[in-house]
């Protein structure tokens, strides 16, 4: 099961949006809920259309558009799509209209958009793609279970070009509600110093990405992704070194073939170990890498790791801002994503060059 | 692809019963769910009908397994009481004997403890062991409750596509067997009422005041159920040797691409998903013995799957009925029980009716069966689910040769 990157789009709290760049001006942050930088969505969707439309779906349907124009794919084979929370903003709207009016003087707007699979249903009404069509609400999973899919699907030969994509909105009311079980810092962390800071909780996140994963080879493609393995609850470190061994025999690799590892480091020191450890022994041989600093914790964030894994091996080069210690490869040929959510929900992606 | 997957064990728990067993006996006893709003505190209790499961949290929570001291949400205790049957009923002892996985499915998650606990969250002078809940809230935490009931570790996902959710767990189940990535899957959905999901089912006017009559003429809306359905998938070499009820044969998906919440007038997702589960499972229409249509009693949702039924079957559609005047609908769960109900209907060579049909819809050529049929031979039944979005699947259950 592989398949190729054929085009991406994506909207972070980076200058992501524009495909061409890659993190050559990263934007730092002195708060600890990063949000998106978005752009004018005038030019993917009609304004009367948008106004009624919650963030979330317009940060959906333009990352989308992008990854079409990018891959050169109008129609995908099948549209499946990760989010953790869903439509977070319309939700909020419809259950405090609730709670203040006591349940009555309701409309149904914030109701239908609050659904977890609009973002995937408003990409198939715009296209009027009436193929496959799902949407993963597992929490750390959720963006990695529609890759598992894509790879899937293309497997079974029931497509050759795949839209995938992890998308995650946070608000100000959810910021609040998740720090009253400690996910943030208390302090306020600049972006160079996540993962320096030594203490408990993180930076909150979210984002908008989304992959063309094409059977085909083409002159265009980002990468080749190769593998994608779930880890839940790891028990102990061995279990994690045992099951990347058993994902990268499978492809006929070691440890050391890996010449890039992007981790998901939050800066959180309940979390960080797994990674640290990793790069200290099973990965010493590689160049580390790390993302959460530029996008937030989000249960996505897996999505925005594959866009720098992609990236890595198209441009053949790890920006200085997610570098962990010394650049060790000249070449780089495979690179692999270790990435958790809250140490529950553990992914590995595997990526090599076409 | 030509393997095949095998239905092992089913678990069940709605309005009509907490268990197979009680859920068979409601059937022979033509005895509906449908009832006044008991668990939730809400304005509309005396008003809208719901199909709520007859049991309190603590109640379910003791029929989990747990001490009392055990909280979680009603969508995660309804998966976890269903789940644990299903394992029971295919006799799995040791669930990392083999690799498993489980896929389920939800529309709200832990929405029914959010709404109560929302102002309290937001409010930092209140705390208690209640914050717990607020981790809850995500879909993918039932699914991680039940997975930690059963011991499962090798997989989880969990699925929104709104009302279609748990056919299409079911489905992803049953395409990674075929794969070879796991051995076996526990796979359904589960879901709580909320006053989330009736207050907005009710602002979109499609709540019937009485109880649901699908595919009547004068079909006024649809009641909202809670509960959940989970059947064991498992591959020809897993299931070997074992008790079978049924092969799952055929799934399709597809979009309607039409209307966010409406389906197209000619139900053309409908069809395309049914389409695909033929293609699927290699079999013809005039091979199914009986149709569980999703039915949801709803003006459009009726006329819409009736329509591609219709063209599907080029009017000659076999013996069809919807379960939703027993269960409800049960939103995220609903494909879950149904694939529960499709299987029994295949073991007990049973129909089960579709109540308060009373006038024929002049638009399609059938009528659905309004009583309870025994003795039937039913080889092959093909159930629906559509949900908001314009998600669309089916599945098809068949005799094991």
């Amino acid at each position: 099961m592989e398949a190729y990157i054929k085009g991406i789009g994506i909207i972070s709290p980076q200058k992501t949006f524009d495909t061409k760049d890659f993190l050559s001006d990263v934007v730092e942050y002195d708060t600890n809920s990063l949000r998106c930088i978005e752009p004018s969505y005038r030019d993917y969707l009609n304004p009367t259309l948008a106004r009624r439309m919650g963030r979330i779906i317009k940060m959906g349907i333009a990352a989308s558009s992008v990854c079409f124009k990018d891959s050169g794919i109008a129609m995908p084979d099948a549209i499946m799509t990760g989010t953790a929370l869903g439509c977070l903003e319309d939700t909020e709207k419809f259950l405090l209209a609730i709670i203040e009016n006591d349940e009555q003087f309701l409309t149904p707007t914030s109701f239908v958009q609050s659904t977890h699979n609009t973002v995937s249903a408003q990409i198939a009404l715009q296209l009027k793609c009436m193929n496959y069509n799902f949407t993963y609400v597992h929490k750390g999973f959720s963006f990695e279970s529609s890759v598992l899919d894509g790879l899937m699907t293309i497997a079974e030969g029931n497509g050759k070009n795949i839209l995938v994509g992890g998308h995650d909105e946070m608000t100000d009311k959810y910021y609040r509600v998740c720090d009253r079980v400690n996910y943030w810092k208390k302090e306020t962390t600049p972006t160079m110093e996540l993962i320096k800071s030594k203490t408990e909780g993180s930076i909150a996140g979210e984002g908008a990405a989304f992959f063309m994963l094409s059977a085909d080879k083409s002159e265009k493609d980002y990468a080749k992704l190769r593998s994608i393995k779930f880890i839940y609850k790891p028990e102990s470190q061995k279990e994690i070194e045992t099951r990347l061994n058993e994902m990268l025999a499978e492809k006929g690799l070691k440890p050391a073939d890996i010449d890039v590892v992007v981790y998901g480091n939050n800066g959180d020191t309940r979390y960080d170990g797994v990674y640290d450890q990793l790069r200290d022994s099973f990965f010493s041989n590689s160049t580390s890498a790390y993302f959460k600093h530029l996008c937030g914790e989000y249960q996505t964030s897996g999505s925005f790791a594959m866009w720098v894994a992609a990236n890595i091996l198209k441009t053949q080069s790890v920006p200085p801002s997610i570098l962990i210690g010394d650049k060790k490869h000249s070449q780089i040929k495979n690179v692999l994503i270790y990435n958790g959510f809250m140490g529950t929900d553990h992914a590995a992606f595997l990526l090599s060059q076409c | 692809m030509g393997k095949k997957v095998y239905v092992t064990g089913l678990g069940i728990i709605s309005a009509i019963g907490n268990n197979v067993a009680e859920t068979l006996d409601s059937f022979n006893s033509i005895r509906s769910g449908i009832g006044k709003l008991e668990h939730i505190a809400s304005r509309h209790q005396t008003e809208i009908p719901v199909a709520e499961v007859k049991a309190s949290n603590e109640e379910l929570t003791a029929m989990a397994g747990f001490p009392k001291e055990y909280k979680n949400t009603r969508t995660a205790l309804l998966g976890i009481i269903a789940a644990k049957e299903a394992v029971k009923d295919a006799g799995i002892t040791d669930i990392r004997e083999l690799r498993t996985g489980i896929i389920s499915a939800t529309s709200v998650g832990g929405m029914g403890m959010t709404e109560n606990l929302w102002m309290d969250y937001l409010n930092t002078e209140k705390s208690g062991d209640w914050l717990r809940y607020i981790e809850s809230h995500e879909c993918g935490d039932s699914t991680e409750a039940i997975a930690d009931s059963i011991g499962v570790k090798d997989y989880l996902s969990t699925i929104s596509t709104a009302c279609s959710s748990s056919a299409n767990s079911i489905m992803l189940g049953a395409r990674m067997i075929k794969l070879g990535l796991i051995d076996r899957v526990i796979a359904g959905g589960t879901d709580s009422l909320s006053k989330f999901t009736i207050n907005g089912f009710s602002t979109l006017m499609i709540l019937d005041k009485e109880n649901c009559k699908p595919f009547d003429a004068q079909r006024k809306g649809l009641n909202l159920g809670e509960g959940a359905g989970f059947i064991v998938l498992e591959s020809e070499e897993a299931a070997k040797g074992k008790k079978i009820y049924c092969e799952l044969s055929g799934y399709g998906n597809s979009n309607d691409a039409y209307h966010q919440t409406a389906s197209s007038p000619d139900g053309a997702g409908a069809y395309l998903a049914m389409e695909k589960a033929f293609s699927v499972s290699g079999l013809k229409p005039s091979d199914i013995s009986y149709i569980n249509a999703h039915g949801t009693g709803t003006e459009i949702n009726d006329l819409s799957e009736g329509t591609a039924l219709d063209r599907m079957f080029e009017k000659k559609v076999p013996m069809i009925s919807s379960t939703k005047a027993f269960t409800g609908h049960t939103l995220g769960a609903c494909g879950g029980i149904e694939a529960v109900f499709s299987a029994l209907a295949i073991k007990n060579n049973m129909v089960f009716p579709s109540l308060n049909h009373v006038h024929q819809m002049p638009e399609l050529s059938f009528t659905p069966e309004k009583e309870l049929r025994k003795d039937q031979k039913i080889d092959h039944v093909l159930s629906n689910s559509f949900g908001f979005g314009g998600n669309t699947s089916a599945l098809i259950f068949s005799k094991k040769n």
